[in-house]
């Protein structure tokens, strides 16, 4: 009962506040002046959004030197909470000497948590700024690594994002 | 001849009104739009001007629901009833002075009755049937609340309405609606002579149409959509094209009985032919009449919704005295003039 807040007496209404005409035109001035501010309405299609580092869009694979940054190390798939993702790994002459065959993502599942993202080792898998996902058929929604690589190049902003923040 | 003269303006009077019925509607979602800081629908044709079009089709090729165990035949007859009486009030009100075409004198007014306001007056409390017919019939709880709310609503604000009427026959000594908007030639505009009149029959309007502030039959928050809730496709299409030609047709009432009619001041001193001072004065009633709907979407983004007991509170106590002292006054004054 202590830190209840204090009981505020309003001052009764003046007479000439009572005859509420005054106000309501008052109101209107008011109402009428935001007519003539600029809008909010962004004109979707036409204008997009470039959405901030921090955004979280579809998740990506980071591919360095036309090679994906991926060992296929099942992290990512062991964390997703709506068991999105699906990896299998392989061996290859590299110096990472691992690498994922098949790395699928059902987007229809992906609920953005970014979870994979946070607990990947070599900073393979990271969210990026896409974030227009429609698709007509079901099949469509699993993205294998023919959608889901992406060059570092084009997600610099993540990379130095998540590099300054985590 | 009378007869063809007749049916032209009817069928001509018909045709633009619903016309700009629809486009009030796209008035209100652009204006509605620019004073939430938005811009509205703008995609269907140049600025969306063929939006209404769009929502009709759309409309008419919705299913038609009929609640379970609801009666029928007066659901249906309800929105038929809220639209015909919308229409047909505009009936008697004047849009322009005589004009001369090939040869013959036209009134630019559908019925020119001798008892207009009486006409208005009766139509419009025939209005309440629509709603509260529908809140009977829709079997559901939240539409017989807003169809009860919406009956009692119109006929407290109904009293006020007649009251205040009475101060502007008063002064034109007839209840031809003709006759008034003549009385009101040049600057003796009632709105000047009769200010507080003016003022709750503006208010008593409000009530009347159902709009915000006094939405109360169709309160989204409390009532899902009101009186209105069980209807879909082209009958939910005649309730919503009933209430923005409420709006028209109360807002072209209040311009005929408070701001002159088509009356347009100084329009004589400019010396156009009498042909076209006729189609200015119905441009001047247009302009007019769509300022007047434009000031009611203005007001329903400016004043929160009433609760029941203050509007109560505020028609019996407040208006209905006020209307009654304006008679006393307007009546003195007409006495000491005399």
């Amino acid at each position: 009962m202590e830190n209840q807040k204090p009981i505020v007496h309003r001052k009764d209404l003046h007479w000439w506040e009572q005859f509420y005409i005054p106000q309501i035109i008052n109101g209107m001035r008011i109402t009428l002046s935001q007519v003539f501010r600029p809008k909010f309405t962004r004109q979707y299609p036409e204008e997009k959004w470039n959405p901030p580092a921090s955004f979280r869009g579809r998740p990506v694979l980071v591919e360095q030197n036309g090679v994906e940054r991926c060992v296929a190390c099942g992290l990512c798939s062991r964390v997703c909470p709506a068991l999105a993702i699906d990896v299998q790994a392989s061996e290859t002459e590299l110096l990472k000497e691992r690498y994922p065959v098949r790395f699928e993502i059902n987007m229809l599942r992906c609920i953005f948590c970014g979870f994979c993202e946070e607990v990947c080792p070599e900073e393979a898998i990271v969210m990026s700024k896409e974030f227009e996902l429609v698709f007509r058929f079901q099949e469509d929604a699993i993205f294998g690594k023919d959608k889901l690589l992406i060059s570092a190049d084009k997600l610099k902003d993540r990379l130095e994002y998540l590099r300054k923040n985590r | 001849m009378e007869l063809l003269i007749s049916v032209i303006k009817i069928v001509v009077v018909m045709g633009v009104m619903l016309g700009i019925v629809a486009y009030v509607v796209l008035l209100e979602r652009r204006l509605s739009a620019a004073i939430q800081n938005r811009i509205g629908p703008n995609r269907v044709g140049w600025q969306g001007l063929l939006q209404p079009i769009a929502d009709v089709v759309k409309l008419v090729f919705k299913e038609d629901i009929v609640p379970l165990k609801s009666n029928r035949f007066i659901h249906d007859l309800a929105p038929i009833i809220s639209l015909a009486v919308a229409l047909t009030t505009f009936a008697v009100v004047p849009f322009g002075d005589k004009i001369n075409l090939f040869g013959y004198d036209i009134k630019l007014q559908i019925a020119d009755v001798n008892i207009g306001i009486l006409f208005i007056l009766a139509l419009t409390s025939l209005g309440v049937y629509g709603l509260t017919l529908s809140g009977w019939s829709s079997n559901s709880k939240y539409a017989l609340l807003g169809g009860v709310r919406s009956s009692a609503q119109m006929i407290s604000y109904e009293l006020s309405m007649g009251l205040a009427v009475l101060g502007v026959v008063m002064i034109a000594g007839s209840l031809q609606l003709d006759t008034i908007v003549e009385a009101q030639a040049g600057w003796k505009w009632n709105i000047i002579l009769q200010p507080i009149g003016f003022i709750t029959f503006v208010t008593a309007a409000f009530a009347e149409t159902n709009r915000l502030p006094f939405d109360l039959p169709e309160a989204e928050p409390e009532l899902v959509a009101g009186y209105h809730t069980e209807y879909s496709g082209m009958k939910f299409a005649a309730y919503y094209l009933s209430e923005y030609a409420n709006m028209f047709v109360s807002s072209a009432i209040i311009t005929t009985l408070y701001l002159g009619g088509w009356q347009v001041p100084f329009v004589h001193s400019f010396g156009f032919s009498d042909f076209w001072i006729g189609i200015i004065q119905v441009f001047g009633f247009l302009t007019k009449v769509i300022l007047f709907v434009s000031f009611f979407i203005i007001i329903r983004w400016t004043i929160p919704r009433f609760r029941y007991d203050q509007l109560m509170n505020l028609g019996w106590k407040f208006m209905l005295p006020v209307s009654i002292l304006n008679l006393l006054i307007t009546g003195l004054v007409i006495l000491l003039l005399s």
